[in-house]
């Protein structure tokens, strides 16, 4: 039988991309009509330049990336649209054991609150700066990733200014444990497996988790070529659906052994079935033998978190916004509206009748309890989603979070 | 000659490919060429040698890293735009192709650029050619070996000549329309399968 449909899709080794992994070797695409091909690429730039050239129809990407996309901030332009969120969470603050122990001194412990360990983080900073010694170098993957907008506004909330107080660098995720095994880093935030994989080779503490920096908050998408999307419509919400039929599996765990031997193999992530299983079960070992357990450390499908909120765009916007990416413009605030899309995930999976979000936004971080909200078919439930600051995101209210968070 | 004045940073973890490269951009009369293999303290070689156009694989993963580094503009000290032009889309499409990927400094006009990228390009393409056909090569030497096993096979089970097991071989592939070392590796790892067959 041939299939309806064939997509080329690229991804990076990083265990978020497990739900489009699963799509195309678990069945999930070939039962929509799907021929789903997954080159594994070696670069958030190649993923972004071969989309734009037309060699992908779609990737796994970096939240604020197809944004970065539209908004002209790199090198290829390209219309790039988010029909579909990979998964919430997923990413830690992993820091070298040195700077760990300078953090204790301050009064940091193992237990991953933000708060306390950014006190203790400034604390440790401003000693180190009073000593004249150079400042912290932490590495994000990208400029315009999810892990460089929450690292900033962690430290940023903690009273860190994290373009003056520290340096930021960029590193390829699989590189990370070994850049701060070297000391050419102290510290980083990047998705799963590779903090755990500094913590298993004991170079490496876990001093926060983006879930709880902000709670169920958006990761990895699917970033698509607009034009492609409008050409092919029926092979877009295919693949939708098998995305969703995927998600689910993944979630289940049920079969957490099989999705972690799946991407162990040396095509996908290539690592030990072992160091997976934290981003699965949420039970992290943190360093020097402490362990904790992160309720919503990653969610690959639960509590709608393959829809692509605008407010998730919106956030992304008001963060790049922040850190002088881009100016403040209605034009650039409409590309930022535009990009992902609610609306083709919803048409894709209206027939399967699964539960629908009513809004294509919602306020950021006002969900203190799991609340159900309205939808379309099944009842669904959100939340909680606060920011560890409290603060709230109402994309309705943009100019004004802005300027909260302008500096001086 | 102000044409090959320009600068090359040739970024390139593969040495062969990298050398045929440096050796291509000699010939074509340009004199400032560094190869690097290694990205480790980049910023400071690209400090040192303040390249006009740096020219890098994709299988390099530090990508992101470098561009990061020409945004940020501190290790060049001047602004970098990327690729040769955004609008020459299909120089793009043939480095994205070919593998290969070209950063060059802001102001540099496109068509001083274009000559080294597209020389770049080709060169890549002539050593994917090369890889190509050595995996060929490789793999034609491999099929050769498996194919006088699975003779030697139907030799000792079926007590055929080496002609005889040959042309059992051949008719077997014609008639099930796949090639002669498809049935062999078949038959190898049939007769593998049942063991002693083999060993006998």
């Amino acid at each position: 039988m041939t299939a309806a449909h064939q997509i080329t899709a690229g991804f990076m080794p990083l265990f978020d991309s497990a739900v489009l992994v699963a799509a195309g070797e678990m069945g999930f695409a070939a039962r929509e009509g799907v021929d789903l091909v997954l080159h594994r690429e070696t670069s958030w730039a190649n993923i972004r330049d071969r989309i734009a050239i037309g060699h992908f129809d779609l990737a796994h990407m970096l939240g604020p990336m197809p944004l970065a996309c539209n908004l002209g901030l790199t090198p290829l332009a390209s219309e790039t649209i988010v029909p579909f969120s990979l998964g919430l969470g997923g990413n830690c603050v992993t820091i070298s054991n040195a700077v760990w122990e300078g953090m204790a001194a301050h009064g940091a412990v193992s237990d991953l609150d933000p708060a306390r360990a950014g006190t203790a983080l400034g604390a440790f900073i401003r000693e180190r700066a009073a000593a004249g010694r150079d400042p912290l170098r932490f590495a994000v993957v990208h400029p315009h990733s999810g892990h460089n907008y929450e690292l900033r506004y962690w430290l940023a909330a903690c009273g860190i200014d994290p373009d003056g107080e520290i340096e930021i660098v960029i590193v390829p995720p699989p590189f990370m444990a070994d850049a701060l095994a070297a000391g050419r880093i102290d510290g980083y935030c990047v998705g799963e497996p590779w903090n755990s994989a500094s913590v298993s080779a004991g170079t490496g503490h876990i001093v926060t988790v983006k879930a709880l920096l902000w709670r169920n908050s958006p990761e990895k998408v699917i970033g698509a070529r607009k034009a492609w999307a409008e050409a092919q419509p029926e092979a877009l919400a295919a693949l939708l659906r098998a995305l969703h039929h995927s998600a689910r599996w993944c979630q289940d765990p049920a079969n957490r052994g099989e999705l972690a031997a799946l991407m162990a193999q040396p095509g996908f992530l290539g690592q030990s079935t072992e160091i997976q299983m934290p981003v699965l079960t949420g039970h992290l070992r943190l360093g020097s033998g402490a362990e904790r357990n992160v309720e919503d450390f990653f969610v690959p499908f639960d509590k709608a978190a393959n829809f692509p909120w605008k407010s998730h765009a919106l956030w992304f916007y008001t963060q790049m916004v922040r850190w002088g990416d881009i100016a403040h413009t209605p034009e650039n605030l409409a590309v930022a509206r535009d990009c992902y899309r609610p609306d083709l995930y919803r048409a894709a999976l209206k027939p399967l009748g699964v539960a629908l979000p009513g809004a294509n936004a919602k306020v950021e971080g006002a969900l203190k309890i799991a609340t159900p909200v309205g939808s379309a078919g099944a009842s669904l439930v959100l939340g909680p989603d606060g920011f560890f600051d409290g603060r709230i995101f109402d994309p309705d209210q943009i100019d004004a979070y802005i300027g909260a968070q302008r500096p001086g | 000659m102000v044409l090959s004045s320009l600068a090359v940073l040739v970024i390139d973890e593969n040495r062969i490919r990298a050398s045929i490269i440096e050796a291509g951009l000699r010939e074509a009369g340009h004199q400032r060429v560094t190869v690097v293999h290694d990205v480790a303290g980049i910023a400071r070689r690209i400090a040192e040698i303040q390249p006009d156009v740096i020219v890098i694989d994709l299988e390099n993963p530090n990508r992101d890293m470098l561009e990061n580094m020409f945004q940020l503009s501190r290790a060049v000290k001047r602004p970098i735009a990327m690729f040769v032009d955004r609008s020459d889309q299909a120089s793009i499409e043939a480095a994205v192709d070919a593998g290969v990927s070209a950063y060059v400094v802001d102001g540099l006009r496109q068509e001083r650029v274009k000559p080294i990228l597209d020389m770049a390009v080709s060169r890549f393409n002539a050593f994917s050619r090369m890889a190509r056909e050595l995996e060929e090569a490789r793999s034609e030497l491999e099929n050769r070996k498996v194919i006088d096993r699975a003779k030697g096979i139907l030799m000792k089970s079926r007590g055929l000549s080496e002609d005889a097991a040959y042309t059992l071989l051949r008719k077997t592939a014609m008639n099930q329309n796949r090639k002669i070392s498809d049935i062999a590796h078949s038959l190898v790892t049939t007769a593998g399968l049942l063991g002693p067959l083999e060993d006998e």
